[in-house]
């Protein structure tokens, strides 16, 4: 078995969804270009036909919504977004559109349409180059939405995400694109049966990801474990709609929580975890005051510094593990 | 400076255009269909606005009297392989495609046996199996729908066409422009059906744009375009079948442009709910260029009295049964509101 990096995972689902489906095509801006996605579509033009992998106009809602009505037609359409911030221009056609029409067709219009928003920041982009807004569509009844943090999701839940009825809104992030791992030949899945994973067995406290802060996680329960601290990682995978089972039991388990996202804490996907697993568990199922990392309430900056001091680290969670360890010891908790 | 751009002219004079609608060499079935559809149409909304104006209908309903010519007249040269997508006022496209009425009317009393099994309302129609697949009130957002339906039917390559319905408000958006410029650089076969009523909710079109003829932007993407009475059936039937048949051979997009008139206010029952001087004083001048009184002219010179008769009983018994139809449905159960959601009702 050889190891694939994230960026290359994605361009492996492509491949499989268009080469087993020809009802697959895929739509959107720069998709013949390095430039736009990275290494994650390359080629797939001339293998696959640019009748298939359509590079459009710079009408981003015209395209979201094409890609609505070819999906429609009996089409499964894969409809990239080199940025989040650039799919905000078709917001309409994926929450006013596609999300609500089986709901409002009474159950009989599904949408499997896939949106595809590359998260795509870091290098003094600024704010307008940065965000991934998460939590936006998280909040949409009707769109799935799916944030890989592992090579084998990057491409398996691409797939899944493709043979779902549903419209799905898949985030992947370029600052995970690096990330390698074995991850085996494709088995399709069913994405509603998809649940959080762990990905780190621990006993001492529970640290909840997704997408890039999955990685951040599992850096800092490595560092956790050099002091004794053994951590418990598990990634959400998926946002939307929410299946928090399995943080419900770890958490029960551990009686300490810190989730990590990487976005604004403001009305987040961290605060929904922390709520949920509250009202679920109980205060007194807690050893400490559950936390939360997020980035600052402010758009991103470009200027080094500012920019450095923006995003969270694995410095970071390991202090507010050690934080929330420290608050109340389980030994005392015990011995009291 | 200024910009020479052609007008509308005289299809935007309400007296003008009011001769009978030319029938010769149409045989008597042809009329009579196309008669029996705009009556349908017609009987079916002054039913509904029947309703809103009782309290009865609760849902917003925008009614399309006046204009049934247009989904009449295009709506023969259609198959159900063929994708139509509509807006808020949608009523004559569901029905003239075929769309059972008395689902219509359950739909806008948000019953269970509606369309859209209650969920939709008057301004969510469907009926897939005559080629309607969704209406929806976000001015302009099925314009880029229908034109990735039109970009699956070429794909499919089995000579489907899409249809956009819109209103002259609609062009005003910027997803129209941007779905313009996709057909086109597509060439994807989706036709464009703009229904230029001349209002966009309260607003006459001299308020919104420097110029009345909407066809203009289709010119500026060099999509094919008719700018035509959409009132005189004969004309949109004939001018919509060529079209529709040379988009079937040789994809590509179309854009018609329609001049009608609605009778009734942007949403409600009332006919004076948009105030306005120049509509107050047309309206009257309008409904002499009727586009059922105008046929109906021509049927009558052909002595087609009795078979007219007839079809007015026929359709006005349909509307009774189907307002007793939707008055006896049943509501959407309410543990059915979650298993709509996602397609995956077990487990969403």
């Amino acid at each position: 078995m050889t190891s694939v990096q994230y960026g290359d995972a994605i361009r492996e689902g492509f491949q499989y969804l268009l080469g087993t489906d020809p009802s697959v095509v895929v739509i959107g801006q720069g998709l013949w270009s390095p430039w736009y996605v990275g290494n994650t579509m390359r080629d797939l033009e001339h293998k696959f036909g640019k009748d298939r992998v359509i590079d459009t106009p710079v009408s981003e809602l015209a395209c979201t919504g094409a890609a609505i009505g070819a999906a429609m037609s009996g089409y499964r359409p894969i409809v990239t977004h080199p940025r989040v911030d650039f799919a905000l221009l078709a917001i309409d056609q994926m929450v006013n559109q596609a999300a609500k029409w089986n709901s409002m067709f009474g159950g009989q219009a599904p949408v499997p349409v896939v949106f595809r928003l590359i998260v795509n920041r870091g290098g003094e982009q600024g704010a307008q180059h940065s965000q991934s807004l998460y939590s936006w569509f998280a909040h949409i009844p009707g769109l799935r939405v799916v944030t890989p943090a592992t090579p084998a999701d990057a491409r398996d839940l691409l797939i899944a995400a493709t043979f779902s009825d549903d419209p799905v809104v898949y985030i992947d992030d370029r600052w995970l694109y690096d990330l390698d791992a074995d991850i085996g030949v494709p088995a399709p899945v069913d994405l509603s049966k998809i649940e959080p994973q762990v990905l780190r067995q621990g006993s001492d406290i529970t640290l909840v990801g997704f997408s890039w802060t999955t990685r951040l996680m599992t850096q800092a329960a490595d560092q956790l474990a050099l002091d004794g601290v053994d951590a418990e990682v598990i990634d959400l995978r998926v946002l939307n709609p929410l299946h928090l089972e399995k943080v419900f039991a770890s958490v029960a388990k551990t009686g300490r929580l810190v989730v990590a996202e990487g976005d604004w804490s403001s009305c987040g996907v961290a605060a929904e975890v922390i709520c949920q697993c509250v009202t679920e568990l109980g205060p007194a199922s807690f050893s400490s005051a559950p936390a939360r990392i997020n980035l600052a309430q402010s758009p991103a900056p470009t200027s080094r510094p500012l920019e450095a001091s923006y995003y969270p680290t694995v410095d970071d969670v390991v202090r507010a593990a050690r934080a929330s360890c420290d608050a109340n010891p389980k030994t005392e908790a015990v011995a009291q | 400076m200024t910009v020479a751009l052609d007008n509308l002219g005289s299809l935007v004079d309400p007296l003008a255009h009011r001769e009978p609608v030319a029938i010769d060499g149409l045989s008597d079935v042809a009329t009579l269909r196309w008669f029996r559809s705009m009556l349908t149409v017609r009987l079916a909304e002054e039913a509904i606005a029947g309703m809103v104006e009782s309290g009865e209908a609760r849902c917003p309903c925008h009614l399309g009297i006046g204009q049934e010519a247009v989904a009449v007249g295009l709506a023969e040269h259609l198959r159900p392989t063929d994708r139509c997508f509509g807006a808020h006022r949608s009523h004559s496209h569901y029905l003239a495609l075929g769309g059972s009425l008395k689902e219509l009317v359950a739909e806008v009393l948000g019953k269970v046996t509606g369309c859209s099994r209650g969920y939709g309302g008057s301004m969510h129609l469907r009926a897939p199996q005559v080629g309607l697949l969704g209406t929806v009130p976000i001015v302009g957002a099925t314009v880029p729908i229908a034109t990735g339906a039109a970009l699956a039917a070429k794909l499919d390559g089995r000579g489907d066409i899409a249809v956009s319905f819109l209103g002259d408000g609609a062009t005003e958006e910027g997803v129209f422009h941007e779905s313009l410029n996709l057909a086109a650089s597509m060439s994807l076969p989706v036709l464009f059906v703009i229904e230029n009523n001349l209002y966009s909710s309260h607003l006459h079109i001299s308020l919104r744009q420097p110029n009345d003829r909407v066809a203009r932007f289709a010119e500026a993407h060099a999509i094919e375009t008719a700018v035509l009475d959409g009132n005189d059936i004969g004309i949109v039937s004939s001018v919509t079948g060529e079209v529709v048949e040379g988009m079937r051979s040789q994809p590509r997009p179309f854009l018609i442009e329609a001049v009608t008139y609605r009778w009734r206010g942007h949403v409600g029952h009332r006919e004076d709910m948009d105030v306005g001087v120049e509509r107050t004083d047309n309206l009257p001048a309008w409904k002499m260029r009727d586009p059922i009184g105008r046929l109906e002219v021509s049927m009558n010179e052909r002595g087609l009295q009795e078979q007219i008769a007839t079809i007015r009983d026929s359709v006005a018994e349909e509307v009774v049964e189907a307002l007793e139809f939707a008055r006896s449905s049943e509501y959407p159960p309410l543990d059915d509101l979650l298993t709509t959601v996602y397609s995956n009702s077990e487990r969403p």
